[in-house]
């Protein structure tokens, strides 16, 4: 396309207030520029939508009101569009008629028009893909994944690894429901599986395994193994239902199990309730009474430290089963809190009105047993804090959850630490450790499974990170559901199968047409590098957090679009500047940096910040009509992770005095929406050390804040600390050269 | 543009905005009414989410940038369901549109705010704070558009407003207007209210002074909040150094909301460690039925739990006073482990009070059943239930429950089976 450019400043909302647009006007040269006093307004839309039509203008910089706003009028399909801000970011934030709010929106307007003069409209990246769903995994969250994207009308191959469907729901004998009447009912699970194995959408593999998933969303070849033979499925999309195993209750010695047969854990409870007649494991005599001990390794930091979610209406509900299919049958819970959140109150409720049923908050201090006898002992109890010591005929523990995800995880945790140390110490772990069955086997240059979404207290779920993103994963097109995610009940799992289900059909529908899926949903740019200067330092294909990017054999790239999340963490990891967006790239952004007028005598700051969220939080100290000091120019970024070194040499040696990088929280509880660009921003900076001192300049120079979107207020303190340290250290000796 | 492939979203909370994007996502067509001035619903009020303590406003930015940039989704505000007929994929709704008085012109200067001479108790700040008549619900509110609320403004007769605007945006004689459209499914999402607390006898809401609840709390905490996020107690404004929290505030209780409300045992952990953000010496009461924080949440409240500050008091207050001699709170309860009577005093004393169902108060006027206590019965067919109006839920939960209803809603759209 060639670009006509057309420009168009707003006088609006005080911006003629606070800067002379006539002057700011006269500051273009060689471009038409023309002004409006209400550009939003529909005059003045009709002002550019005529110049476009008479004059051919298709490259539009407007110079108005922040572009998170008002994005509906100045919407111009098929033309380049720039919204440069100088309403929040100049006129409402900086003192009024100063000379230097006047030079703040004349370079950011000129900032504005480098801008679309190095973009280029973009292009998607279209290939042929399909939009099969693969689901792995045949347990209750498995089986209503498939139902539901076969519902949708997609074709969908489920994979389990057992020979029977149903994965640990089969071995229920009833199931608590969440709503009313909130009784006991049949298992959903039966149902589910004759569902499943009658639509004609789905084709079940059973048992089989995922033994390789090669390639990208929309052109994945998946190699399923079943009897021995393997075939390869062209699959778009893939939902992970992998499951729970429970927690080992070989691990709970001190809770009898092992050491008498009277101990069972809830899992072989149900099964003997299956059977409909409780009879106990070393005689075979008919349970009159069964003591139920809840979180058996639950919410203990030896064990599992978290809680499994659905012992409390687990045993609630078998304690009905001692109720109905013994006479006279007892039941006693010791508990440590019940947890029967929302509606899953109404059963408990139910419980505590049966006469038959006892329950007391305890801490399990021993099972023993005396005179052939089976006991439980608690202290702390409702028995006036006191110690108590219940006889029974059967003791059940009502163990955990441990996610399918876990020993991958760990044992490829261990692989990436070992490796850290060097080749003999990788070695030595991959010889000495057991290697778990993999689920998804990824041919990902960043391994096999999905990374754990946080450096810690993850214990082997495969979660998102984001409350309100619950489908974020860190290999785009695979969404976890179900147990894997958090420990869950059935309800709970069948709600989230479906969200995950389409999720899977959004990725294949999106990389179908070449856009990004989210957070940048609507994107159709990808990363296009100059591979004829790639040096093959690899530091994107190891930095990109989605595993993108894998390696042919010298260590060149090789990027797989339909992985990308549109980060452009690899454009900021680049040493060699060779990563380009057809809207973004390290040129664009230096010469943006260029077109700032340094003044001689004066000081001159740089922002680059996160759009998403420092951004936003500049606009709103704009809305707040806080001060902010003048004499600093804000570059968004896609992420703080696509900032490139080069900007900060590039501003530095041109005179700028500092730079300040805002980017969102790093480390634990990370708030970064493409995972790890904040941090890997943080770590870039340790290296901008070296680039300071070769320029012989001080470090502090540059600063990296950690700023929130509701940190707005904290704005102007940080800003002027910055500009008072900047003054401290002088002006930057590169100045004028 | 609507037609029988649209999804009609009703409520523009998180769980309704998340259906909707999900569904536009995916390439249908979706229209999310919300009955209030912006989207975003109870999580915009939110200073942060449990457990991470991260800004809910973050996520909504996202999400109002994918409503942005994705022309399948239309939204309305101020905007309620009137009737629906029809059957399962060929919907007719009628929308009632309330006015707002200032029309799309908005720049969103505050010139109009700023010339209002009347004031209004700001619903946003449950009242802790007051707005002009003609105000931004909150700063960051999307859409980026004035409202003015004709309770309190006096209309054509004052017009102040009216001549401050330069870009003719205020339409005084506004008046409320009717649209139709058609959907294929509907994704009920109307979200919930916190039980009011004045129904709640023995606790002293309304009545002792410096009681409040878990929703006031997060606004108290909340920078853009009516005290700029420092938690100071309402009667004279002093820091606060001992707080209780009264656990299921009108939750898991026969006279009140029989179920519980899920989020209360989290978000006064969360609170708690606001406070203790602020103040680290400060002084945490909890009195509780049981601590319910399922899967993960152990963690958060491990958190909690091990602060020394924390006392954890296993038994349901029975009573709430004004100290004879302050503004502080004295709190009685039975510590049910030692069968001891308690009584402490705080300086504020924080209600966790719980979720009630929208619908339970405002019936949604949509074929659908509801049950006794308000929630949505989903009969999946045409009209589907997400989020809290379905159960009580956090966001997590409504987020993926949301996401499911969208598919649902896909299908009964496809009309596959």
């Amino acid at each position: 396309m060639e670009k006509k450019i057309g420009i168009y400043i707003c006088d609006g909302c005080d911006i003629n207030e606070a800067i002379n647009t006539e002057k700011l006007e006269k500051s273009v040269r060689n471009l038409p520029v023309k002004r409006h006093n209400a550009l939003c307004s529909p005059e003045g839309v009709e002002l550019i939508k005529n110049d476009m039509k008479t004059d051919g203008i298709n490259t539009i910089v407007i110079a108005a009101c922040s572009p998170r706003v008002k994005y509906d009028v100045f919407d111009f399909p098929g033309s380049i569009v720039e919204r440069v801000n100088i309403r929040e970011l100049v006129a409402w934030t900086l003192d009024p008629k100063d000379e230097l709010t006047q030079a703040a929106a004349e370079d950011y307007l000129k900032m504005g028009i480098t801008k679309v003069q190095k973009s280029d409209l973009p292009e998607p990246w279209v290939q042929e893909t399909v939009k099969t769903i693969l689901v792995i995994g045949g347990g209750v969250t498995g089986l209503t994944a498939a139902l539901e994207a076969a519902k949708a009308g997609y074709k969908v191959y489920l994979v389990e690894k057992e020979s029977e469907l149903g994965g640990y729901a089969r071995k229920l004998y009833k199931q608590v429901t969440r709503t009313y009447p909130y009784k006991l009912s049949e298992p959903v699970v039966g149902d589910l599986i004759k569902e499943v194995e009658s639509h004609p959408n789905i084709q079940v593999f059973k048992p089989a395994r995922v033994a390789k998933t090669d390639g990208q969303p929309g052109m994945w070849d998946v190699t399923i193994e079943m009897n021995g033979k393997s075939e390869v499925l062209r699959i778009g999309a893939i939902v992970l239902a992998a499951g729970w195993k429970p927690y080992d209750a070989t691990k709970l010695g001190h809770l009898g199990y092992g050491k008498y047969k009277d101990v069972v854990t809830n899992i072989e409870f149900e099964e003997m309730a299956k059977k409909g007649r409780l009879l106990r494991p070393s005689d075979g005599k008919e349970i009159k009474s069964v003591a139920f001990i809840q979180c058996a390794g639950s919410r203990d930091p030896n064990h599992l430290p978290y809680c499994s979610a659905y012992c409390c209406s687990s045993s609630l509900k078998q304690a009905k089963y001692v109720r109905e299919l013994s006479e006279d049958g007892i039941a006693f819970i010791i508990y440590k809190d019940i947890r029967t959140p929302g509606q899953y109150e109404f059963f408990y409720k139910e419980i505590q009105n049966d006469p038959g049923i006892m329950l007391t908050k305890g801490e399990v201090t021993g099972v023993m047993e005396e005179n052939g006898k089976l006991y439980v002992e608690a202290d702390s109890t409702f028995f006036m804090g006191e110690k108590i010591k219940v006889e029974a005929d059967l003791v059940v523990l009502a163990v955990g959850m441990v996610p399918a995800t876990k020993e991958p995880q760990e044992y490829l945790d261990g692989l990436t630490k070992a490796a850290a140390q060097g080749d003999e110490a990788k070695k030595a772990y991959l010889e000495s450790t057991p290697k778990p069955e993999f689920i998804l086997n990824l041919n990902y240059r960043q391994g096999p499974e999905i990374p754990p979404f946080a450096e810690k207290n993850t214990y082997g779920f495969a979660d998102s990170n984001f409350i309100c993103f619950q489908y974020e994963t860190r290999r785009t097109g695979i969404y976890a559901a179900g147990c894997i995610r958090q420990p869950m009940t059935i309800a709970e799992a069948q709600d989230d199968a479906a969200g995950a289900a389409l999720k899977a059909i959004q990725a294949a529908e999106h990389v179908a047409k070449g856009i990004a899926v989210h957070p940048r949903a609507w994107d159709m740019t990808y990363p296009d590098p100059l591979l004829l200067r790639c040096t093959a330092c690899k530091r994107c294909t190891e930095e990109c957090p989605f595993g993108a990017i894998d390696e042919d054999e010298k260590g060149i790239p090789y990027y797989k679009p339909n992985r990308c999340r549109r980060c452009a963490t690899c454009l900021g990891a680049c040493p060699e500047r060779i990563v380009s967006f057809k809207d973004y790239s390290v040129d664009m952004i230096s010469s943006m940096i260029k077109s700032i007028d340094v003044p001689e005598d004066g000081l001159m700051l740089l922002a680059f910040v996160c759009e998403n969220d420092a951004y936003p939080a500049l606009d709103t100290a704009g809305i707040n009509r806080l001060k902010l000091p003048p004499n600093i120019r804000i570059i968004p970024l896609r992420c703080l992770g696509s900032m490139n070194l080069v900007w900060v040499a590039d501003a530095l040696s041109r005179g700028i005095d500092g730079a300040l990088l805002f980017g969102c929280k790093f480390g634990e509880d990370y708030q970064c929406h493409f995972i790890k660009g904040s941090e890997l921003a943080n770590y870039r900076l340790g290296k901008v050390q070296e680039t300071l001192s070769r320029l012989q300049l001080e470090s502090e120079r540059v600063k990296m804040v950690q700023l929130a979107i509701n940190d707005y207020p904290r704005l102007p303190e940080i800003i002027n600390e910055f500009v008072e340290k900047i003054n401290e250290l002088g002006p930057n000796p590169y100045k004028g050269f | 543009m609507s037609d029988n492939k649209t999804l009609l979203v009703i409520g523009g909370g998180f769980s309704g905005l998340t259906a909707g994007i999900e569904a536009a996502e995916a390439g249908y067509n979706a229209v999310i009414v919300e009955k209030s001035p912006y989207l975003g619903g109870r999580v915009a009020q939110l200073n942060k989410y449990f457990p991470k303590l991260c800004p809910p406003l973050c996520g909504l930015e996202i999400n109002m940038r994918r409503i942005k940039t994705n022309p399948n989704i239309t939204f309305y505000t101020m905007a309620e369901v009137e009737r629906v007929t029809g059957s399962p994929g060929a919907y007719d709704v009628t929308i009632k549109l309330r006015p707002r008085y200032v029309n799309e012109r908005c720049t969103g200067c505050n010139a109009c705010a700023e010339a209002c001479p009347e004031e209004r108790p700001d619903e946003f700040n449950f009242g802790l704070s007051k707005t002009k008549a003609a105000y931004l619900p909150f700063d960051q509110a999307f859409p980026f558009q004035y409202v003015i609320d004709d309770k309190y403004c006096k209309g054509p007769s004052c017009g102040k407003c009216k001549e401050a605007c330069k870009y003719d945006a205020i339409d005084l004689n506004m008046k409320p207007k009717t649209i139709n459209l058609k959907a294929g499914a509907i994704v009920l999402a109307t979200g919930w209210n916190p039980y009011d607390a004045n129904r709640i006898d023995n606790l002293g809401f309304g009545r002792v002074k410096n009681v409040i609840t878990n929703m006031m709390t997060e606004r108290l905490a909340a920078q853009n909040g009516p005290t700029k996020g420092k938690i100071l107690r309402p009667s004279d404004g002093k820091p606060v150094e001992t707080i209780g929290f009264v656990q299921c505030a009108g939750s898991r209780d026969e006279n009140h909301l029989q179920f519980c409300s899920y989020i209360c045992c989290m978000a006064s952990m969360k609170q708690a460690l606001y406070l203790w953000e602020q103040n680290p010496d400060a002084k945490v009461y909890i009195f509780y039925i049981d601590i319910r924080t399922p899967g993960r949440y152990e963690q958060f409240f491990w958190k909690v739990k091990d602060n020394p500050n924390a006392t954890l008091i296993k038994g349901k207050v029975a009573r709430v006073a004004q100290a004879p001699d302050s503004d502080d709170v004295i709190v009685e309860a039975e510590d049910m482990l030692s069968g001891e009577l308690i009584r402490q005093r705080v300086d504020m004393l924080v209600l966790a009070t719980g979720m009630e169902p929208s619908a339970k108060t405002a019936r949604p006027s949509v074929p659908l059943t509801f049950n006794e206590h308000g929630f949505a019965v989903p009969d999946d067919k045409g009209i589907l239930a997400a989020g809290c109006a379905k159960n009580p839920f956090d966001v997590a939960k409504s987020v993926q429950d949301a996401t499911g209803a969208a598919l649902k809603a896909i299908q009964r759209i496809v009309g596959g089976r």
